[in-house]
């Protein structure tokens, strides 16, 4: 039993945890190597936006951006928007990391993606519990393979295929669904119906939404929102 | 070939994305947060991963109006109920993936 409960906090354990999400940073990591290419980056500036900014939406946005000629300022403020939900992200993750060094949790929260989180929230939730170095297995796996993958995806360029074809861009939204029902299935039986209810209260938010800001800005909004009925409709 | 333009802005650019991801970091070492705040946080999780999800089934380009994106949601609906069954992320992301090309093919 105590074996068990050390290997489910170790590094490798969460290399492990870090296995089902790979696909997800493969596929849509290849697909940014091949936009950045087309989009005019060289190797170098692809690899260094890749190791630096960290973020696929943001990633995809700055090529966007680059070919419609949008000045330095608009850029840096429309990635500081689509990045802002991990506020909300490293906020909820940071209260269970406060024993380790300073250092330590600037660097649980510079590797912080919206795939690390799913994992280490629904973590959590089956365990109880977060370990600093579980997080770094599951950190560092996850940023060596986009890494890799963005520059494989650069170096690929013109000559890989459109990865929608394989379904491959569905590899992330896939997961964000199995990453929702693993929350689901594990909240308390009484709260259900609750949950379901701010789902569906999501669904009509981000729809209205989706009329009036870009849908980067749809899902932080949205969040913040049904995040507050939730605390004010909870018994 | 770079120009010193493209890596200000590239640093640009990771410096807004690093600090909203440490600064609870740094900061949540020395402060204790509301009771309120710890609950609000606690409903964090299932609304962004809803909104995630939800951002991929609305198509908001192609018509005046905001619809469904048909393939993406008849792929939803398989997917959601694999993930239901299998309670797996592996198997649920690969025949996610497989049913889309599926439906792309078809469709």
């Amino acid at each position: 039993m105590t074996t068990s409960i050390h290997s489910q906090d170790s590094f490798w354990q969460g290399v492990k945890d870090c296995i089902p999400t790979l696909l997800g940073y493969i596929s849509i990591g290849l697909a940014f190597g091949v936009v950045g290419s087309a989009s005019g980056l060289s190797i170098f500036e692809i690899a260094l936006l890749t190791i630096l900014v960290y973020a696929g939406s943001a990633q995809f946005i700055f090529c966007a951006l680059l070919l419609t000629n949008g000045p330095a300022t608009a850029i840096i403020v429309t990635i500081f928007v689509v990045n802002l939900r991990h506020l909300l992200m490293s906020l909820t993750i940071a209260p269970h990391f406060t024993q380790y060094s300073l250092l330590r949790n600037i660097g649980f929260g510079t590797l912080l993606t919206d795939e690390t989180f799913g994992v280490a929230v629904t973590k959590h939730m089956q365990t109880g519990k977060l370990s600093g170095k579980w997080m770094d297995g599951l950190n560092i796996t996850a940023y060596s393979f986009w890494i890799l993958s963005c520059v494989i995806g650069a170096f690929l360029g013109k000559w890989v295929a459109t990865p929608e074809k394989w379904g491959l861009d569905f590899a992330l939204t896939a997961m964000f669904i199995a990453l929702l029902i693993l929350q689901l299935s594990s909240v308390n039986k009484s709260k259900i119906m609750h949950y379901l209810s701010l789902i569906g209260y999501m669904a009509l938010i981000m729809y209205g939404l989706s009329y009036i800001v870009p849908s980067h800005v749809a899902v932080l909004l949205a969040t913040v929102i049904v995040a507050t009925i939730g605390v004010v409709t909870d018994k | 070939m770079t120009t010193s333009y493209m890596i200000w802005l590239i640093i640009g650019c990771a410096l807004v994305t690093w600090l909203p991801r440490v600064i609870p970091f740094i900061f949540v070492r020395s402060i204790q947060l509301p009771a309120v705040m710890l609950k609000w946080l606690s409903y964090i999780p299932i609304c962004i991963l809803s909104a995630l999800v939800i951002e991929n089934l609305l198509d908001t380009e192609s018509q005046s109006f905001v619809t469904l994106d048909w393939p993406i949601f008849l792929t939803f609906i398989p997917t959601v109920i694999i993930a239901l069954l299998t309670k797996s992320l592996s198997i649920t992301v690969i025949t996610g993936v497989m049913i889309m090309a599926l439906v792309r093919f078809f469709v």
